[in-house]
């Protein structure tokens, strides 16, 4: 059986690749070459320039850190090989990071990818769901509870960008405004995105806190949570981590748990 | 078909103007006097976020428009039924006065080009176009209106007049027309074709609105003009001169300036959408016809 639109189809499959190639599609009216070639650029030009305006947006950093020709010529390379899957292109480029851990040109920057996911889990942040933060005041009701049956519920728009570099440093000095300077002792660093409220904040965490938040966003359990950030760093201190997570907007409901199981301790 | 059960696209008669989130201040305290603003459907279609929270104050304010440009109504595959469950979400949060999206294609296979792209005017690519428009009008339970694009290529198999075409859908789907005047001159200089030929065929009693934009002027090799439809710039004179002409015979003409690119001070684009309402005064003056869209 063939498909009912299959001529059509066809002729816009040809159109589809001429735009990220060479020569203009068969099928236009019998315009002479070299006018054919000018007509069929505007079209060419307005989905080449339009996808990497939109790359540009998204990773403002990535494009101050590799300068705008080489910027243009990764996302060139980017946009052929991977175009939006969506006509929703606020979500556009979440394939990036990993195109530029593998660009050849780009193996001297081995922090570039992770730069790249604090840029798009930004962007992720701020069109995620809306839900309100527990306000501060919150946490003193559950000054006496058993830690063993707190829960934390975290923001829904709340990322973790765990890298072995220094990569928020990095985007960091990279804002408009500030001035990039040479870190010299280069370590790992987890950032984390959120946008508790109309803001997007980004900030770089100490391990230990990094490990109490990621362990929360698998399992609302304060008790286990701290355990793992303990088990990742001794010096962790879970009742200041718990206070700072609130005062940032990053919970949004604090809960104790009738369900105890592998917990000790009993609520009535 | 089952026509009967759309609500009729129906913007408030007058002048509007495509919103910009740079412009959300300005309208809130100015409060100005526009008919209806249009937003592009695909920037709301994020789960939550300031975006939502704008648009939210805004349609407390203004009648709305919501302006589809990636549906690809026009291309071959099947309709993205994910991107018209975003769509039916929008309108069903939003409640917009209308609802619009273009003659052309965007989509091919799974890939978004973002761009609004030509199709040859055929009796294959009619039914195609029909077949969609259907779909769309059925799950949106509304009338859309269909833009006439700025195209650059022409096809050779193309057996329609533009015109033709976009009657022939009205005629079988019962949608109505988004008359962009500006796309109008554009296609009309880049064919070297006369843009009162075109609207002395257009079916203005199916128009539901009009867009007015601006667009670059570049040159084709051999010396002939190209216009580009780019939206970032005011609305040429010529345009203005082919719409008080439309305005004087369409069946409807809320009008939308169109500044999408190289956004101007909210101060410059009410300048422009305050030429377009001495335009619609005009109309009214000299009794200009009105036939509801419906």
């Amino acid at each position: 059986m063939s498909m009912p639109h299959e001529d059509t189809h066809d002729g816009q499959a040809a159109f589809a690749r001429a735009l990220f190639g060479e020569t203009p599609p068969a099928g236009l009216a019998p315009y002479p070459p070299e006018i054919a070639r000018a007509r069929f650029a505007i079209y060419r030009n307005n989905v080449a320039s339009s996808l990497i305006k939109a790359l540009e947006t998204r990773f403002p950093v990535i494009e101050r850190l590799v300068g705008e020709a080489f910027f243009k010529g990764v996302a060139h390379a980017f946009i052929k090989g991977h175009p939006p899957r969506s006509p929703v292109l606020m979500e556009y480029g979440d394939a990036f990071p990993d195109f530029l851990a593998a660009f050849p040109p780009a193996q001297s920057l081995p922090y570039l990818a992770d730069v790249a996911r604090i840029e798009y889990a930004r962007g992720e942040a701020y069109r995620a769901e809306d839900a309100e933060p527990v306000p501060p005041a919150a946490l003193a009701g559950f000054a006496e509870a058993d830690p063993d049956t707190l829960c934390i519920s975290l923001h829904p728009s709340l990322r973790l960008v765990a890298s072995d570099h220094p990569a928020f440093s990095i985007w960091r000095m990279n804002q408009p405004g500030a001035t990039p300077q040479r870190i010299t002792a280069p370590q790992p660093e987890t950032a984390l995105v959120a946008r508790p409220h109309d803001g997007v904040i980004t900030l770089s965490l100490p391990a230990g806190e990094a490990a109490f938040i990621a362990a929360l966003r698998q399992d609302p359990h304060f008790a286990r949570a701290a355990e793992t950030a303990f088990a990742r760093d001794p010096a962790f201190e879970p009742g200041y981590a718990l206070g700072r997570a609130v005062s940032l907007g990053l919970v949004t409901a604090l809960d104790i748990s009738h369900d105890n199981e592998a917990l000790s301790g009993d609520q009535p | 078909m089952s026509r009967e059960r759309h609500t009729p696209s129906n913007l408030p008669e007058g002048v509007g103007i495509g919103f910009k989130a740079e412009h959300f201040d300005d309208l809130l305290a100015q409060k100005p006097d526009l008919a209806f603003i249009e937003i592009h459907a695909e920037n709301y279609m994020a789960a939550g976020g300031p975006a939502h929270r704008r648009l939210e104050r805004l349609r407390a304010e203004f009648a709305l428009s919501v302006h589809g440009v990636g549906l690809s109504i026009g291309g071959a595959g099947p309709l993205d039924a994910k991107h018209l469950e975003r769509l039916a979400t929008l309108c069903e949060r939003y409640q917009p006065e209308s609802f619009s999206e273009h003659l052309a294609w965007s989509s091919h296979d799974t890939a978004f080009l973002n761009d609004l792209l030509p199709l040859p005017y055929t009796e294959a690519t009619l039914a195609l176009i029909c077949e969609h428009i259907d779909v769309v009008q059925t799950r949106l339970r509304r009338q859309m209106l269909l833009e006439n694009p700025s195209t650059y290529v022409a096809f050779a198999e193309s057996t329609l007049e533009e015109t033709q075409f976009l009657r022939e859908i009205v005629s079988r789907t019962g949608c109505g027309l988004l008359l962009d005047v500006n796309n109008v001159f554009v296609s009309a200089t880049n064919h070297g074709l006369d843009p009162r030929a075109y609207l002395a065929d257009f079916p203005m009693e199916a128009v539901g609105e009009i867009h007015l934009g601006g667009h670059d002027e570049d040159e084709l090799p051999d010396g002939a003009p190209l216009l580009i439809d780019a939206h970032g710039s005011p609305v040429a004179d010529p345009v203005w001169t082919l719409y008080a002409e439309v305005a004087a015979v369409a069946g409807r003409a809320p009008t939308l300036i169109e500044w999408d690119n190289d956004v101007p001070d909210f101060a410059v684009l009410m300048a422009e959408a305050e030429r377009a309402r001495a335009v619609l005064q005009g109309r009214r003056a000299s009794g200009g016809r009105h036939v509801d869209a419906a």
